[in-house]
Protein backbone atom coordinates (compact mmCIF):
# COMPACT_ATOMS: atom_id res chain seq x y z
CA UNK A 1 0.00 0.00 0.00
CA UNK A 2 1.23 3.57 -0.89
CA UNK A 3 1.56 6.28 1.87
CA UNK A 4 -1.79 8.23 0.15
CA UNK A 5 -3.24 4.35 0.11
CA UNK A 6 -2.50 4.04 3.85
CA UNK A 7 -3.96 7.32 4.71
CA UNK A 8 -6.71 6.98 2.77
CA UNK A 9 -8.18 3.53 4.36
CA UNK A 10 -7.45 4.67 7.93
CA UNK A 11 -9.61 7.90 7.54
CA UNK A 12 -12.03 5.58 6.30
CA UNK A 13 -12.96 3.89 9.58
CA UNK A 14 -13.86 7.58 10.77
CA UNK A 15 -16.88 7.41 8.76
CA UNK A 16 -19.81 5.52 10.51
CA UNK A 17 -23.39 4.59 8.78
CA UNK A 18 -25.74 7.82 8.36
CA UNK A 19 -23.24 10.25 7.94
CA UNK A 20 -22.91 12.78 5.03
CA UNK A 21 -19.67 13.13 4.39
CA UNK A 22 -17.28 15.40 1.44
CA UNK A 23 -14.80 14.15 0.22
CA UNK A 24 -11.55 16.74 -0.97
CA UNK A 25 -9.37 16.88 -3.79
CA UNK A 26 -6.24 14.53 -3.20
CA UNK A 27 -5.99 11.74 -0.80
CA UNK A 28 -9.48 12.21 0.10
CA UNK A 29 -10.73 10.96 -2.95
CA UNK A 30 -9.10 7.67 -2.15
CA UNK A 31 -11.41 7.41 0.75
CA UNK A 32 -14.93 5.09 -0.92
CA UNK A 33 -11.95 2.03 -1.45
CA UNK A 34 -11.80 1.70 1.87
CA UNK A 35 -15.26 2.05 3.15
CA UNK A 36 -16.11 -1.41 4.89
CA UNK A 37 -19.88 -2.16 2.66
CA UNK A 38 -21.40 -1.98 6.11
CA UNK A 39 -20.59 1.27 6.49
CA UNK A 40 -23.75 3.48 4.24
CA UNK A 41 -22.42 7.15 4.06
CA UNK A 42 -23.87 9.41 1.55
CA UNK A 43 -20.95 11.40 -0.14
CA UNK A 44 -21.61 14.89 -1.13
CA UNK A 45 -19.74 16.64 -4.00
CA UNK A 46 -20.07 20.72 -4.27
CA UNK A 47 -21.24 20.14 -7.80
CA UNK A 48 -24.61 18.65 -6.48
CA UNK A 49 -24.60 15.52 -5.41
CA UNK A 50 -25.45 13.29 -2.95
CA UNK A 51 -25.03 9.71 -2.91
CA UNK A 52 -22.24 9.51 -4.86
CA UNK A 53 -20.12 6.19 -5.34
CA UNK A 54 -16.40 5.19 -5.98
CA UNK A 55 -14.90 6.56 -9.29
CA UNK A 56 -15.72 4.39 -13.16
CA UNK A 57 -14.03 2.01 -13.80
CA UNK A 58 -12.91 2.43 -17.43
CA UNK A 59 -15.79 2.00 -19.91
CA UNK A 60 -18.51 3.19 -17.79
CA UNK A 61 -18.18 6.84 -17.43
CA UNK A 62 -21.49 8.99 -17.93
CA UNK A 63 -20.58 12.46 -19.41
CA UNK A 64 -23.36 14.49 -16.89
CA UNK A 65 -21.90 13.16 -13.66
CA UNK A 66 -18.51 13.74 -12.42
CA UNK A 67 -16.72 14.56 -8.96
CA UNK A 68 -15.74 18.48 -7.75
CA UNK A 69 -12.59 17.69 -9.29
CA UNK A 70 -13.57 16.36 -12.60
CA UNK A 71 -13.47 12.51 -12.14
CA UNK A 72 -16.19 10.33 -13.70
CA UNK A 73 -18.22 8.55 -11.00
CA UNK A 74 -20.79 6.79 -9.84
CA UNK A 75 -23.91 6.61 -7.48
CA UNK A 76 -25.04 4.69 -4.24
CA UNK A 77 -28.89 3.70 -4.06
CA UNK A 78 -30.80 6.77 -2.88
CA UNK A 79 -28.68 9.35 -4.77
CA UNK A 80 -29.80 13.00 -5.53
CA UNK A 81 -28.99 16.13 -7.69
CA UNK A 82 -29.64 19.94 -6.73
CA UNK A 83 -28.01 23.42 -8.07
CA UNK A 84 -24.76 24.38 -6.25
CA UNK A 85 -27.03 27.02 -3.86
CA UNK A 86 -28.05 23.93 -2.25
CA UNK A 87 -25.32 21.93 -2.43
CA UNK A 88 -24.43 25.08 -0.03
CA UNK A 89 -26.99 25.07 1.76
CA UNK A 90 -26.46 21.34 2.53
CA UNK A 91 -22.43 22.62 3.51
CA UNK A 92 -23.01 26.16 5.45
CA UNK A 93 -26.09 24.32 7.09
CA UNK A 94 -24.08 22.43 9.02
CA UNK A 95 -25.50 18.87 7.17
CA UNK A 96 -22.21 17.73 6.27
CA UNK A 97 -20.64 15.32 9.67
CA UNK A 98 -17.22 15.32 8.31
CA UNK A 99 -15.00 16.98 5.85
CA UNK A 100 -11.54 15.44 4.92
CA UNK A 101 -9.00 17.88 3.39
CA UNK A 102 -6.13 18.31 2.29
CA UNK A 103 -3.68 20.55 3.86
CA UNK A 104 -0.38 22.50 3.17
CA UNK A 105 0.16 23.36 7.03
CA UNK A 106 -2.03 22.68 10.06
CA UNK A 107 -1.57 24.31 13.13
CA UNK A 108 -1.26 23.13 17.31
CA UNK A 109 -4.95 25.24 17.17
CA UNK A 110 -6.40 23.73 14.60
CA UNK A 111 -6.13 26.21 11.74
CA UNK A 112 -5.79 24.77 8.03
CA UNK A 113 -4.13 26.74 5.51
CA UNK A 114 -4.59 24.46 2.35
CA UNK A 115 -5.60 27.26 -0.56
CA UNK A 116 -2.99 29.69 -1.40
CA UNK A 117 0.79 30.41 -1.50
CA UNK A 118 1.23 33.32 -2.50
CA UNK A 119 3.49 34.27 -5.47
CA UNK A 120 3.06 30.86 -6.50
CA UNK A 121 -0.06 28.35 -6.06
CA UNK A 122 -3.43 30.24 -6.32
CA UNK A 123 -6.25 28.47 -8.57
CA UNK A 124 -8.92 29.45 -6.30
CA UNK A 125 -10.94 28.86 -3.21
CA UNK A 126 -13.54 26.63 -4.47
CA UNK A 127 -15.87 24.93 -1.98
CA UNK A 128 -12.74 24.23 0.95
CA UNK A 129 -13.62 27.30 2.90
CA UNK A 130 -16.83 26.75 3.83
CA UNK A 131 -16.37 22.79 4.39
CA UNK A 132 -13.36 24.22 6.27
CA UNK A 133 -15.41 26.31 8.51
CA UNK A 134 -18.90 24.76 8.56
CA UNK A 135 -18.36 20.98 8.34
CA UNK A 136 -19.32 19.18 11.95
CA UNK A 137 -16.08 18.11 11.59
CA UNK A 138 -12.74 18.18 9.67
CA UNK A 139 -10.03 15.82 9.62
CA UNK A 140 -7.40 16.23 7.76
CA UNK A 141 -5.59 13.59 5.61
CA UNK A 142 -1.75 14.84 4.39
CA UNK A 143 1.56 13.69 3.93
CA UNK A 144 3.23 14.21 7.29
CA UNK A 145 5.88 16.68 5.83
CA UNK A 146 6.11 18.80 2.73
CA UNK A 147 8.31 17.05 -0.16
CA UNK A 148 11.44 18.16 0.94
CA UNK A 149 10.78 16.90 3.87
CA UNK A 150 9.59 20.38 6.23
CA UNK A 151 6.96 19.54 8.61
CA UNK A 152 3.21 20.44 7.65
CA UNK A 153 1.94 20.45 11.30
CA UNK A 154 3.20 23.98 13.01
CA UNK A 155 3.24 25.63 16.25
CA UNK A 156 1.24 28.37 14.16
CA UNK A 157 0.52 28.44 10.05
CA UNK A 158 2.62 30.75 7.93
CA UNK A 159 0.26 30.52 4.76
CA UNK A 160 -2.84 32.04 4.62
CA UNK A 161 -5.51 30.47 6.48
CA UNK A 162 -8.55 28.66 4.86
CA UNK A 163 -10.29 28.54 8.32
CA UNK A 164 -9.56 29.34 11.54
CA UNK A 165 -9.48 26.50 14.60
CA UNK A 166 -11.33 24.15 12.53
CA UNK A 167 -9.32 21.08 11.96
CA UNK A 168 -10.59 17.87 14.41
CA UNK A 169 -8.10 15.23 13.10
CA UNK A 170 -4.80 14.64 11.56
CA UNK A 171 -4.08 11.81 9.40
CA UNK A 172 -0.95 10.71 7.90
CA UNK A 173 1.40 7.69 6.77
CA UNK A 174 3.03 8.10 10.58
CA UNK A 175 0.11 8.86 13.15
CA UNK A 176 -3.34 9.77 13.89
CA UNK A 177 -3.53 13.33 16.05
CA UNK A 178 -6.40 14.71 17.28
CA UNK A 179 -6.41 18.58 17.59
CA UNK A 180 -7.79 19.05 21.69
CA UNK A 181 -8.14 22.66 23.82
CA UNK A 182 -5.10 20.90 25.09
CA UNK A 183 -3.16 21.04 22.04
CA UNK A 184 -2.22 17.86 19.82
CA UNK A 185 -2.69 14.98 21.30
CA UNK A 186 -1.13 11.29 19.50
CA UNK A 187 -3.98 8.39 19.24
CA UNK A 188 -2.67 6.19 16.73
CA UNK A 189 1.03 5.26 15.31
CA UNK A 190 1.25 3.57 11.82
CA UNK A 191 2.46 0.15 11.93
CA UNK A 192 6.26 0.03 12.41
CA UNK A 193 6.94 3.77 13.11
CA UNK A 194 8.93 5.19 16.11
CA UNK A 195 7.49 7.89 18.40
CA UNK A 196 10.55 9.56 17.81
CA UNK A 197 10.13 9.97 14.29
CA UNK A 198 6.63 11.30 14.76
CA UNK A 199 7.79 13.83 17.24
CA UNK A 200 10.87 15.13 14.70
CA UNK A 201 8.60 15.25 11.99
CA UNK A 202 6.21 17.20 13.53
CA UNK A 203 7.36 21.19 14.34
CA UNK A 204 4.05 21.59 17.09
CA UNK A 205 4.39 20.18 20.74
CA UNK A 206 2.71 16.79 20.38
CA UNK A 207 1.07 15.57 23.93
CA UNK A 208 1.55 11.40 24.33
CA UNK A 209 -0.87 9.48 26.43
CA UNK A 210 1.17 7.31 29.16
CA UNK A 211 -0.89 4.40 27.92
CA UNK A 212 0.29 2.24 24.81
CA UNK A 213 -0.30 3.74 21.75
CA UNK A 214 -2.87 1.80 19.25
CA UNK A 215 -1.38 0.63 15.99
CA UNK A 216 -2.92 1.45 12.21
CA UNK B 1 -48.58 29.08 -29.83
CA UNK B 2 -45.40 30.58 -27.69
CA UNK B 3 -42.21 29.30 -28.99
CA UNK B 4 -38.63 30.71 -28.12
CA UNK B 5 -36.63 28.66 -30.44
CA UNK B 6 -34.31 30.83 -32.57
CA UNK B 7 -31.54 30.26 -34.81
CA UNK B 8 -27.57 30.35 -32.64
CA UNK B 9 -26.46 33.48 -34.55
CA UNK B 10 -29.99 35.35 -33.89
CA UNK B 11 -29.74 34.40 -30.62
CA UNK B 12 -25.97 35.34 -29.74
CA UNK B 13 -26.83 38.91 -31.89
CA UNK B 14 -27.52 40.09 -28.05
CA UNK B 15 -24.45 40.34 -26.77
CA UNK B 16 -22.17 43.16 -27.28
CA UNK B 17 -18.79 44.46 -26.28
CA UNK B 18 -18.27 44.72 -22.48
CA UNK B 19 -21.34 43.05 -21.17
CA UNK B 20 -21.17 40.83 -18.04
CA UNK B 21 -22.10 36.77 -19.41
CA UNK B 22 -22.96 34.36 -16.83
CA UNK B 23 -21.66 31.04 -18.52
CA UNK B 24 -23.47 27.69 -16.70
CA UNK B 25 -21.97 24.63 -16.00
CA UNK B 26 -19.01 22.88 -13.66
CA UNK B 27 -16.29 21.14 -15.96
CA UNK B 28 -17.45 19.49 -18.59
CA UNK B 29 -21.01 19.15 -17.41
CA UNK B 30 -23.46 22.00 -18.19
CA UNK B 31 -21.15 24.03 -20.41
CA UNK B 32 -22.61 25.09 -23.38
CA UNK B 33 -19.66 24.93 -25.90
CA UNK B 34 -21.64 25.59 -28.77
CA UNK B 35 -23.21 29.01 -27.69
CA UNK B 36 -19.42 29.83 -26.52
CA UNK B 37 -17.69 28.70 -29.68
CA UNK B 38 -20.50 30.57 -31.98
CA UNK B 39 -19.61 33.42 -29.48
CA UNK B 40 -16.17 33.48 -30.10
CA UNK B 41 -16.88 33.76 -33.93
CA UNK B 42 -19.62 36.37 -33.33
CA UNK B 43 -16.07 38.78 -31.86
CA UNK B 44 -17.86 40.24 -28.84
CA UNK B 45 -14.49 41.83 -26.79
CA UNK B 46 -14.04 43.25 -23.55
CA UNK B 47 -16.30 40.73 -21.81
CA UNK B 48 -16.92 40.13 -17.78
CA UNK B 49 -17.86 36.25 -17.90
CA UNK B 50 -18.95 34.15 -14.57
CA UNK B 51 -18.18 30.59 -14.43
CA UNK B 52 -17.48 28.04 -11.07
CA UNK B 53 -14.29 27.08 -13.30
CA UNK B 54 -12.31 28.25 -16.84
CA UNK B 55 -12.82 24.87 -18.32
CA UNK B 56 -9.52 23.51 -19.16
CA UNK B 57 -7.16 24.26 -21.51
CA UNK B 58 -8.52 24.67 -25.39
CA UNK B 59 -12.03 24.00 -24.33
CA UNK B 60 -15.33 26.66 -23.54
CA UNK B 61 -14.71 29.89 -21.87
CA UNK B 62 -10.92 29.04 -22.37
CA UNK B 63 -10.98 29.35 -25.80
CA UNK B 64 -12.03 33.26 -25.22
CA UNK B 65 -9.69 34.10 -22.41
CA UNK B 66 -6.75 32.93 -24.75
CA UNK B 67 -8.57 34.71 -27.86
CA UNK B 68 -8.37 37.87 -25.71
CA UNK B 69 -11.84 38.45 -25.69
CA UNK B 70 -12.09 38.73 -22.26
CA UNK B 71 -11.47 41.61 -19.66
CA UNK B 72 -12.49 40.10 -15.78
CA UNK B 73 -13.33 36.31 -15.23
CA UNK B 74 -15.29 35.76 -11.87
CA UNK B 75 -15.16 32.47 -10.63
CA UNK B 76 -14.45 29.96 -7.98
CA UNK B 77 -11.52 27.67 -8.79
CA UNK B 78 -9.26 27.76 -12.00
CA UNK B 79 -7.11 24.34 -10.82
CA UNK B 80 -8.42 22.29 -13.99
CA UNK B 81 -6.96 25.35 -16.58
CA UNK B 82 -3.08 26.24 -15.68
CA UNK B 83 -3.73 28.65 -19.10
CA UNK B 84 -5.85 30.48 -17.28
CA UNK B 85 -4.23 30.58 -14.52
CA UNK B 86 -1.26 32.26 -16.31
CA UNK B 87 -2.78 34.55 -17.99
CA UNK B 88 -4.48 35.93 -14.60
CA UNK B 89 -0.59 35.67 -13.12
CA UNK B 90 0.56 37.42 -15.88
CA UNK B 91 -2.42 40.32 -15.19
CA UNK B 92 -3.77 39.37 -18.86
CA UNK B 93 -6.79 39.17 -17.23
CA UNK B 94 -8.66 40.37 -13.90
CA UNK B 95 -10.05 37.64 -12.27
CA UNK B 96 -12.32 37.76 -8.98
CA UNK B 97 -12.03 34.68 -7.07
CA UNK B 98 -15.03 33.55 -4.91
CA UNK B 99 -15.60 31.16 -2.44
CA UNK B 100 -17.66 28.50 -4.18
CA UNK B 101 -21.11 28.48 -2.20
CA UNK B 102 -20.97 32.24 -1.75
CA UNK B 103 -20.46 33.03 -5.40
CA UNK B 104 -23.56 30.70 -6.03
CA UNK B 105 -25.44 32.22 -3.69
CA UNK B 106 -24.71 36.07 -4.70
CA UNK B 107 -25.90 34.98 -8.36
CA UNK B 108 -28.80 33.41 -6.44
CA UNK B 109 -29.98 36.43 -4.44
CA UNK B 110 -29.10 38.62 -7.83
CA UNK B 111 -32.19 36.06 -9.51
CA UNK B 112 -33.97 36.88 -6.71
CA UNK B 113 -34.20 40.53 -6.78
CA UNK B 114 -31.84 41.05 -3.51
CA UNK B 115 -29.33 43.34 -2.48
CA UNK B 116 -27.14 41.20 -1.48
CA UNK B 117 -26.25 38.53 1.44
CA UNK B 118 -24.12 38.24 4.84
CA UNK B 119 -21.98 35.49 5.48
CA UNK B 120 -19.16 34.66 7.97
CA UNK B 121 -17.43 32.30 5.13
CA UNK B 122 -13.70 33.61 5.38
CA UNK B 123 -14.23 36.35 8.54
CA UNK B 124 -11.12 35.33 10.21
CA UNK B 125 -8.84 34.85 6.77
CA UNK B 126 -7.28 37.27 4.40
CA UNK B 127 -10.65 37.64 2.40
CA UNK B 128 -11.73 40.01 5.33
CA UNK B 129 -9.20 42.29 4.15
CA UNK B 130 -10.73 43.07 0.69
CA UNK B 131 -14.22 42.74 1.76
CA UNK B 132 -17.05 45.16 3.54
CA UNK B 133 -17.93 44.16 7.39
CA UNK B 134 -20.94 44.46 8.85
CA UNK B 135 -22.34 43.98 12.39
CA UNK B 136 -25.89 42.18 12.64
CA UNK B 137 -27.40 40.96 16.10
CA UNK B 138 -23.80 40.86 17.25
CA UNK B 139 -22.46 39.07 14.61
CA UNK B 140 -19.78 40.53 12.60
CA UNK B 141 -20.59 39.10 8.83
CA UNK B 142 -19.24 39.54 5.79
CA UNK B 143 -21.22 41.90 3.34
CA UNK B 144 -21.43 40.25 -0.41
CA UNK B 145 -23.34 42.33 -3.32
CA UNK B 146 -25.46 40.38 -5.29
CA UNK B 147 -24.35 39.37 -8.58
CA UNK B 148 -25.86 39.80 -12.14
CA UNK B 149 -25.77 39.96 -15.56
CA UNK B 150 -26.45 41.03 -19.02
CA UNK B 151 -26.58 37.42 -20.87
CA UNK B 152 -26.38 33.92 -19.28
CA UNK B 153 -25.21 31.18 -21.63
CA UNK B 154 -27.25 27.93 -20.40
CA UNK B 155 -26.69 24.15 -20.92
CA UNK B 156 -29.94 22.17 -20.90
CA UNK B 157 -30.91 18.61 -21.25
CA UNK B 158 -34.49 19.17 -22.38
CA UNK B 159 -36.37 22.61 -23.29
CA UNK B 160 -39.57 22.88 -23.86
CA UNK B 161 -40.72 25.54 -26.87
CA UNK B 162 -41.76 28.05 -23.92
CA UNK B 163 -38.55 27.48 -22.15
CA UNK B 164 -39.17 24.86 -19.17
CA UNK B 165 -35.75 23.53 -18.54
CA UNK B 166 -34.77 19.63 -17.47
CA UNK B 167 -30.64 19.36 -16.38
CA UNK B 168 -29.25 16.54 -16.53
CA UNK B 169 -27.63 15.12 -13.14
CA UNK B 170 -24.34 17.17 -12.60
CA UNK B 171 -24.64 19.02 -15.38
CA UNK B 172 -27.28 21.24 -13.20
CA UNK B 173 -24.61 23.08 -10.74
CA UNK B 174 -25.08 27.06 -11.65
CA UNK B 175 -27.65 27.22 -14.56
CA UNK B 176 -30.84 27.39 -12.53
CA UNK B 177 -29.13 30.05 -10.49
CA UNK B 178 -27.66 31.93 -13.58
CA UNK B 179 -30.72 31.65 -15.12
CA UNK B 180 -32.49 33.50 -12.69
CA UNK B 181 -29.78 36.24 -12.47
CA UNK B 182 -29.41 37.36 -16.52
CA UNK B 183 -31.51 40.07 -18.08
CA UNK B 184 -31.56 37.73 -21.38
CA UNK B 185 -31.08 34.27 -20.78
CA UNK B 186 -29.76 32.03 -23.84
CA UNK B 187 -29.97 28.19 -23.62
CA UNK B 188 -28.80 25.67 -26.31
CA UNK B 189 -31.22 21.95 -25.80
CA UNK B 190 -30.19 18.57 -26.20
CA UNK B 191 -33.75 17.78 -27.27
CA UNK B 192 -36.66 20.32 -27.74
CA UNK B 193 -40.01 19.20 -27.10
CA UNK B 194 -43.63 20.47 -27.46
CA UNK B 195 -44.75 22.12 -25.23
CA UNK B 196 -46.96 20.18 -22.48
CA UNK B 197 -44.64 17.29 -23.03
CA UNK B 198 -42.45 17.60 -19.75
CA UNK B 199 -44.10 17.03 -16.07
CA UNK B 200 -44.66 19.93 -14.50
CA UNK B 201 -43.35 17.88 -11.31
CA UNK B 202 -39.95 17.68 -13.04
CA UNK B 203 -39.34 21.23 -14.36
CA UNK B 204 -35.89 22.44 -13.33
CA UNK B 205 -36.12 25.67 -13.99
CA UNK B 206 -39.96 27.49 -15.21
CA UNK B 207 -39.86 28.92 -19.10
CA UNK B 208 -40.53 32.57 -17.37
CA UNK B 209 -36.51 33.04 -16.95
CA UNK B 210 -35.30 31.80 -20.55
CA UNK B 211 -35.45 34.07 -23.60
CA UNK B 212 -33.41 32.32 -26.33
CA UNK B 213 -33.57 28.62 -26.81
CA UNK B 214 -31.36 26.54 -29.50
CA UNK B 215 -31.89 23.17 -30.81
CA UNK B 216 -28.36 21.32 -30.78
CA UNK B 217 -27.90 19.54 -33.62
CA UNK B 218 -25.24 17.33 -32.46
CA UNK B 219 -22.75 17.44 -29.49
CA UNK B 220 -19.51 17.76 -30.30
CA UNK B 221 -16.42 15.76 -28.70
CA UNK B 222 -16.36 18.68 -25.97
CA UNK B 223 -19.57 17.45 -24.79
CA UNK B 224 -18.08 13.53 -24.39
CA UNK B 225 -16.26 11.86 -22.04
CA UNK B 226 -12.76 13.13 -21.55
CA UNK B 227 -9.91 10.93 -22.19
CA UNK B 228 -7.72 12.56 -19.54
CA UNK B 229 -10.67 12.20 -16.07
CA UNK B 230 -10.59 8.25 -17.31
CA UNK B 231 -9.29 5.84 -14.76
Amino acid sequence: MSDKEKIAARAALEVQSGQVINLGIGIPTLIPDYLPSSTQAFIQSENGILGMGPRCRNGSEDRNLIDAGGNYVTLTRGASFFDSALSFAIIRGGRVDISFLGALEVSAGGDLANWIIPGKLAPGIGGGMELAQKARRVIVTTAHTTRDGRPKILPRCTLPLTAKGCVRTIITELAVIDVTPEGLVLRELASETRLAEVRQKTAAPLRCPRKEIPRF
Amino acid sequence: MIDKTLPIDQALAAVHDGQTVMVGGFGVPGTPFLLLDHLLKQGARNLTLVKNDANEPGMGISKLLEAGRVRTLIASHLGLNPTAVAMMNRREIDVDLYPQGILAEKIRAGGAGLIGILTDIGIDTMLRESRQLVSLEGREAILEPALRADIALIHAAAADRCGNLVFAKSARNFSPLMAMAADRVIVEAETVVPTGSLDPDGVHLPGAFVDHIVALEKLTPDYGVLPQHVR
